[in-house]
């Protein structure tokens, strides 16, 4: 059974639970993601997401979150106009995807250091998300927990170098999954932790020699 | 644990304890949340305060949306109802607090999805109205938004609070059964009464369907905030009298939960039948859309 306040709650700016709240949180998943400032963001709307955004405020909701802003944040109806005070360039186009979520985007985003990362999610209702794509990469989690993203060599034992690592912080791993492209290659694997992890366990993982990207996402 | 599934487990948990379906839901929270009851507690008088500064708000607005359809019918209500009108100050009040926390959603305003954003001025509007003429202390108001979450759980476990998956009788009519059982609780009624209150306001509602113009939260969203909030008055005053639902409250969920089943996609927010396909719906889409592209 739900919790008390995903009745009474969540607090948020309107007008939709899944275009607006679920929007912000999309676009503030994504700059986590990339882990720093975006500078310049081509946002690919979906769906419902293409079709009502406007009228629901989906533009704003996701400049907000890209602005690193919760989807409680009293400044989400401004926020396309405080994304170009701050030299941020965002623009929307919309795009048909083959097999999403009707409430889908994918940013295509370039960080302040000209860090390029892909990432693709959808707003599944109440506000919920999940990231469905990162670089063109399947994948599957919330942010709601604590989530490390590896991609690694496929071979035996770089699984449990990287569970160790976070044994050794009491991080508790509540859902885990691996998979690759084909056998010896290239692997991607998901991590999702009740507990926070560390910045520092996260540097210890990312130096692993086998591990070719990290990333970690902290839930808001 | 605190363990309920439906009505009936919650109301014999409050009975053979001896104690309110609030105090039943916050111990279900502490549990649940690992934390405790000061925290539980605190999250929800902060809930508290973001409808009243919601009702405060849309109670003086005359802003409107991009969509021009919504906005300031709150004000204008308050106006009119200045010591006149048919109804009654309780009632007025729930009407306009109801259109003020709905507007200010609509108009990219805070608010808490109370269960969903575009039922989110029921629960403030039934609540604050009743309180006020109730004269009732801030503990009471918080504790009841207890017991109208514990409503809202129950009907998500055995039907649903989304109107893509039951239609509008799952928004608005579960928005109105939470607030008539927390207003009973308010009054003083029983755990018996705040079901039966629950029972009569979601019956009234079975059926309704979710088809939005335009696929916005505003028309018919916002004017059926004000009818949900009254008919959780009308629903509580029953229970309070003493009257009875036939159908037992779990029967009534129940039921909704079958009927959401049975109700056609087109009608359950897909804006594809209903009001939504109507001449002048089709007409302000075209407008908002073709200025759209």
């Amino acid at each position: 059974m739900k919790g008390v306040f995903d009745i009474i709650g969540p607090v948020m700016i309107g007008p939709s639970s899944s275009h607006t709240a679920g929007a912000t949180r999309l676009g503030k998943i994504a700059r986590a993601i990339l882990g720093e400032e975006p500078s310049t963001v081509i946002v690919r709307l979906h769906g419902s997401f293409a079709k009502t955004g406007r009228g629901h405020g989906t533009d704003k909701a996701i400049a907000a979150g890209l602005l690193g802003f919760s989807s409680d944040d009293e400044r989400i109806p401004a926020a396309l106009m405080l994304a170009s005070a701050a030299g941020m360039k965002i623009e929307f186009v919309k795009q048909d995807f083959v097999k999403v979520h009707p409430n889908t985007a994918l940013f295509e985003m370039v960080g302040r250091s000209g860090r390029k990362v892909s990432v693709m999610g959808s707003s599944i209702g109440g506000g919920s998300i999940i990231v469905t794509q990162i670089n063109g990469y399947q994948v599957e989690f919330t942010g709601e927990y604590a989530t490390l993203l590896t991609i690694h060599e496929d071979r035996p034992g770089v699984v449990a170098l990287i569970t160790q690592v976070l044994a050794k912080e009491k991080a508790n791993v509540a859902f885990m999954r691996v998979s690759r492209q084909e056998r010896g290659a290239e692997a991607l694997m998901i991590l999702e932790s009740d507990e926070p992890i560390s910045h520092q366990a996260y540097k210890i993982v990312a130096n692993i020699p086998a591990v070719k990207v990290a990333m970690l996402i902290v839930p808001s | 644990m605190e363990h309920f599934s439906t009505f009936m487990d919650l109301t014999a948990l409050a009975v053979n304890g001896q104690q309110t379906l609030s105090e039943v839901i916050i111990k279900y929270e502490v549990q649940k949340s690992r934390t405790n009851r000061e925290t539980v507690w605190q999250q929800m008088d902060e809930r508290l305060t973001v409808m009243i500064k919601a009702v405060e708000k849309g109670k003086s607005s005359q802003e409107k949306t991009v969509s021009g359809m919504i906005g300031g019918d709150a004000r204008r209500f308050g106006e009119y109802a200045k010591g006149k009108g048919l109804l009654g100050r309780v009632t007025q009040q729930a009407i306009q607090y109801a259109l003020a926390v709905s507007e200010v959603n609509a108009l990219m305003g805070r608010i808490v999805a109370s269960p969903t954003a575009g039922s989110c001025g029921i629960l403030p509007g039934a609540l604050l109205a009743a309180g006020e003429a109730l004269n009732v202390p801030r503990e009471k108001l918080i504790s009841a938004l207890f017991t109208a979450a514990g409503v809202g759980l129950i009907i998500n476990e055995h039907a649903s609070l989304a109107g893509a998956a039951g239609g509008c009788q799952a928004e608005c009519g579960s928005a109105s059964a939470m607030a008539a059982a927390a207003v009973v609780e308010m009054a003083g009624g029983t755990p018996e009464q705040a079901g039966q209150a629950m029972a009569l306001a979601l019956k009234n509602m079975l059926g309704l369907v979710c088809d939005p113009v335009a696929g916005l939260v505003e028309v018919p969203c916002v004017k059926r905030n004000a009818f949900g909030a009254v008919q959780a008055l009308v629903a509580a005053e029953l229970a309070l009298a003493g009257i009875k639902s036939v159908i037992p409250p779990d029967e009534v969920i129940s039921a909704s939960n079958e009927i959401g089943c049975l109700m056609p996609a087109s009608l359950r927010e897909t804006s594809d039948a209903g009001l939504a396909k109507t001449p002048t719906a089709q007409k302000i889409e075209d407008k908002l859309f073709g200025e759209n592209e």
